[in-house]
This record gives C-alpha cells, structure tokens and sequence, in this order.
C-alpha cells in the first residue's frame, strides 16, 4: 500500500513502514499521521528529529530510555518519561514514532 | 495504524469453558516473509510450485528424524483432556485452537501419507490429502499455537503440540510460505548479532547512558562492560533488556547485583542476543548458528561462566540444547551450571548472604509472579525439582515484602501463556494476542481484586512486552509489569563507600604482598 503525498507514490511496507529511508519528507510524517488521525505538534517533531537523528548515527531506533532522557532535557524534565511519550504517540513511541519517522519497525522482543 | 476491530474477551470470577464458535479465528494469519528474509536462512523465496510434494516429503523426513513426532502423531487417543487447555482456545473460542484439533490438522496429512489405513480408507481414519485449504489452516492455526506446552502437562500420553506446530511451520518454511516477524529477526541475529538490529555502537552508548542513570540514582557507578576479555562471566540476554521497558530495568537489576557480589561480567556485541527464534520455526540449523554465536563470543572473552538473563525460550534452548548444539564447553569452570539463569546466581548469593536488600524498598508494590511458560514447563532452576518455581519466588520475597500467588491452576507447570509466545509477540496477530491473554488476565484480576496486587514480575522478555501491551485492553496500566531484576534493583542497597572493582583488584594485590613478606 503506497503512501500519495504531493502527486507522489511512496513505496510501504505491510504496516505502512516506509520502505526506503531516503524517500523520507516531512510531509510524509503529516501524511502518516493524517491517516492515523493525529496532527502533529512541535512537541512531536522533537521526537521525530530525535529519532532521525539518532538513527543516522547508529543505524538504529534509540532504546526508549534514551529517549526519554533526550526528550526530558529538550522539553523539561516532567516530559521525560514513557507516560508523556505514550500521550503523544498512543500507539507506541518506538513504534508509532519510529514510523512518522521513516524509520525502520524495531523488531524483536519489543 | 487503525485500532483492530475486536472484542476483548470478558474476565470471570472463575475460568468458564466457553462455547465453540467454529472458524472464528480463521482470517488471523501473520504476515508472509518476502523473499529476501526466506531466502537469507536457505528457505524458498516463495510458494514453490510443487509445494505439495515438498511438503509431504519434509514431513516424512521429519517424522524419521524426531522419533518424538511420530510418537505424538500416532498415540492420541482423542480423550479430551487437552481440549479445555489452551490459552488460545479459551480466549477466543475457536475449536481449532483445541489443541488436538490443531494436532489434527497436521496428523489427518500425515496419516493420508504415511499410514496404510490413511492411504487405503481415509475417510474412515480422518485422513485428508494436503490442498491449499489446508495449507492456509495450517497457516492460521499453527500461528495461534505459542508452544507453551500446557496442553501437554494435561495430555495422558504427554503429546506435545509444540513440538507438532515446530514441525508444522518447518513443513511451511521448507514450501516457501515463512512467517514474516520470525524469519526477519533471524536473518538480523545471524548478522548484526541481536533480534532488534542493535549495532555495537548503540549498544555501547546505551550502556554507557545507564551507566550515568544508576550512578545519578545511586552516587555509585556500576559497570556495563562490553567485549571485555577475561571477566569471569558472560551474560547473554535478550536484545529487549537494552531497549524496552520494564526490561533495562531488569537489566539494571543484574548489574547491580554483578556489582555487589564483586562478579567481574561482560556482554558481547557479537553474542547480543539470547532470544533463539529458530526454535520458534522448529529450525535446528538455525538455531545452532546463534548457538554457535555464544560459543564463540564465550571463547574470545575467556569467559569461565555464562549466565542468560530473563528470556523464556532462550532458557529453554540454553538448558536443554545448548550443549548439543555448541558443546562441548569444557573449557568453562566447571564448579557452575553450563549455562546458568542469572536467577541461580542471584538466588545463590542471596543464600550465602552477600546481597544487601532492603526489601522496603518495595512496599509500594503488592507482587505476583507469572510463570513464563518456556522456563515453567521445557527447563529447570537450581539442583531440585521445581527450582524454576521456588527460585523465582524466593528471590521475590526476599526482595518484596508483599508477595501473593495467583490462583493454583494459573501457575507453576500449570501456567498460563502470556498470549505472545512462540513467535506471535506481532503487531499483526494483535486480536490472537489480547484474545489469548484472557486467562492470565483473568487470574490476575482475582489476585488484584481479592488481595489488592499491584505489580505482575515476569522472567521473558516476551512476556513483558506482550503484557505492556496488553494490559489497557484489559484495565490495567502498562507499567503493572516488572522484571524481576527490577524489585532487586529497587531493593539492593549499595553503599557508595563500596570498594570499586579496581581498588578491590589493589586491595588483593597487597594482601598478597602481605603474605608473600
């Protein structure tokens, strides 16, 4: 099922994943949360940009605690937590974020 | 990302044997691997074309080389003692999650092949010719099996439908026709070295910021060393203690007591992984090659011991096929169990007195223990029968001051499935996954609501995700769930005036001088 942004097709997979990371916009990310009825605040950009950000120094989503630290000094310290995470991205963060992010699912036992 | 459209099933006071709703769970099926994740373990990149002679062929070879197989095929008798006892079953109602119906699915191919009455009355002895109808049940309902064996305990022959559904999802590997959540997460372990696709750089700045975390939390700095030759222990666990949570609190929780005991540890970047998903495709060459990973890591680190963290299946590979399918590790000390749980090394020191615990600590949490299925029912804890039970649950109490069992039938070798083992914690099989939590929610429920428990400790990682996820659909809040490392974590006392590793080193060195002189 490919994603429609601009006139433009985008290749997903199963779960709506983007296939190719370097396809990545941010206009995708609106339209991923469009789709899931959301919009999305600058708060959730900061976890996006994180996650991308992250992700092209180590090839990899950062473990949720790493990214409830990097968020808790970017937004105050009440924010650093999963419970604060899971009020923006409710299906998730690692998840649901890493999606809107372009990023590959994590898998494993998680 | 819609949130699937079911019903979560009702919590009764006590388990009620629901009614047959036939084929209600025939649309759930995972996703089918593509052909690069097939291909990258040696499978057929798609459906062949002959898929039906593959398929009965793999099935004869494999029914020769697991006498076991045959045995379970041939000896049911259909006495139903099974058929109230599966998780699956009970959660969504559909009898082919019985589990001689799930057996039978597999056994009406096998005797059309391979038994003379089959081949000569099949419709007098249930046999059935393999077509694509059963090919696609074969698909739905050997992913609704987490192989949790509690259909076997109950079985007066002992047949295990695990062991069926191994077989049953190698029969679909060997056409062509993977599960798509299985075959990824093995290709990554066989090349990154972990099921999440953690490289060792994540690895280490993830370790590195727990490290800041604990000594913030503490005032003391406790270690996560990584690739570092001749510590004395090597830990294997499952990639989801560096990422998830309630699982780095776990993590956390055996590093501490590492620390505290003065046990010099390491984890590998090449070995990062004790999750062995190839058994979850009953795939022997598979798992042998992660098997193979810990040999190796376990030699280049000149470890003497290795120690496997909280992960069900890994344990069940670890202490029942490890030795076959790495051994011999005679190059280890042999004074310690050949693998060891780190619940063994944390209960032994406990005995002998060596942790500081302040089980207080804990007063805020009312514990239950779910007793992941895989080390319940395919292993064992310590050098007495029933040690994966007792051990556990002695650590808890020596840890909490407030600890209640759930109800007798829910626990211990008669344990209920988290709903997400055997290769089903996916997105995708999310309805099977909150269906077949039902009577572990349901147990739980009766120990929330009769004793006030606030807290479930859990020993898999699996588990712990899979009840993170869901408990909401069930009422409660995701971070119900602990590791059991976490209550020691919260309870061990560490006294930053500790002699650190190093000076420890110094203080021997002396003492030996001293003697020397």
């Amino acid at each position: 099922m490919p994603l429609e942004v601009n006139g433009q097709s985008y290749e997903t997979d199963e779960e709506g994943y983007l296939a190719n990371l370097n396809d990545w916009q941010p206009e995708l990310a609106e339209a991923m949360a469009t789709a899931d009825g959301a919009e999305l605040s600058d708060n959730h950009w900061e976890v996006i940009n994180f996650l991308r950000e992250y992700y092209e120094e180590y090839q990899i989503a950062p473990a949720v605690r790493v990214l409830t630290k990097a968020i808790g000094k970017k937004l105050g310290k009440d924010k650093g937590n999963s419970k604060y995470l899971y009020e923006l991205f409710p299906y998730g963060p690692a998840k649901q974020a890493c999606k809107y992010a372009g990023l590959p699912k994590p898998t494993g036992c998680v | 990302m819609a949130a699937a459209e079911f019903d979560t099933p009702v919590l009764n006071e006590y388990p009620v044997i629901p009614r047959l709703e036939k084929d209600v769970m025939k649309h759930s099926q995972p996703f089918v691997a593509k052909a690069e994740f097939q291909e990258k373990l040696g499978f057929p990149g798609e459906l062949v074309d002959d898929w039906q002679q593959v398929a009965i062929d793999k099935m004869g070879e494999l029914k020769d080389k697991y006498r076991s197989l045959q045995v379970f095929l041939d000896s049911c008798v259909k006495c139903g003692a099974c058929t109230d006892k599966c998780h699956y079953y009970l959660g969504t109602t559909d009898p082919k999650n019985m589990p001689v119906a799930r057996q039978d699915l597999f056994r009406k191919v096998y005797r059309r092949y391979y038994t003379l009455s089959g081949k000569l009355f099949p419709k007098l002895v249930g046999a059935e010719d393999l077509t694509k109808e059963v090919l696609d049940d074969w698909y739905s309902y050997f992913h609704q099996c987490s192989q949790c064996r509690r259909c076997s305990v109950y079985c007066p022959y002992g047949i295990d439908t695990a062991e069926i559904s191994m077989a049953a999802r190698e029969v679909m590997d060997a056409v062509g026709k993977g599960q798509k959540y299985c075959n990824e997460i093995i290709g990554k372990a066989q090349t990154i070295g972990n099921n999440l696709g953690l490289p060792e750089p994540a690895l280490v700045d993830t370790l590195e910021g727990l490290e800041e975390d604990v000594e913030e939390d503490t005032g003391v700095k406790v270690r996560f060393p990584v690739d570092e030759k001749g510590a004395e222990v090597l830990l294997i666990t499952p990639s989801a203690d560096f990422f998830a949570e309630p699982h780095i609190d776990g993590l956390i929780g055996y590093a501490k007591v590492f620390h505290q005991a003065g046990i010099s540890w390491t984890l590998s970047s090449y070995a990062s992984e004790a999750a062995n998903f190839g058994m979850f495709i009953g795939s022997y060459e598979n798992m042998q090659k992660l098997a193979l990973r810990i040999r190796q890591a376990a030699i280049d680190l000149g470890v003497k011991r290795i120690v496997f963290g909280e992960c069900g299946h890994a344990w069940r590979v670890a202490y029942s096929f490890l030795n076959t399918l790495a051994g011999p590790f005679d190059f280890l000390d042999a004074n310690y169990p050949v693998p060891q749980h780190m619940c063994e090394v944390t209960y032994q020191l406990i005995q002998e007195g060596k942790l500081n615990l302040d089980p207080s600590e804990n007063d805020d949490m009312v514990v239950t223990y779910h007793d992941s299925c895989n080390v319940a029912r395919a292993s064992r804890m310590g050098d007495m029968p029933g040690g994966q039970f007792e051990i556990p649950r002695a650590i808890i109490k020596a840890v909490c001051n407030n600890y209640v069992d759930m109800p007798s039938y829910a626990i211990k070798e008669g344990t209920y499935c988290c709903g997400g083992g055997g290769g089903l914690l996916t997105d995708d099989l999310i309805e099977l996954r909150v269906k077949g939590a039902q009577p572990r929610m349901e147990a739980l429920k009766n120990v929330v609501d009769d004793y006030g428990v606030t807290h479930m400790a859990a020993i898999c990682a699996i588990c712990k995700s899979q009840f993170s996820k869901v408990f909401p659909y069930y009422d409660f809040r995701m971070d119900q769930i602990v590791s059991l490392h976490q209550l020691v974590s919260n309870a061990i006392v560490l006294e930053p005036e500790n002699v650190s590793e190093g000076d420890e080193e110094d203080a021997t060195d002396n003492e030996d001088q001293a003697e020397a002189a």
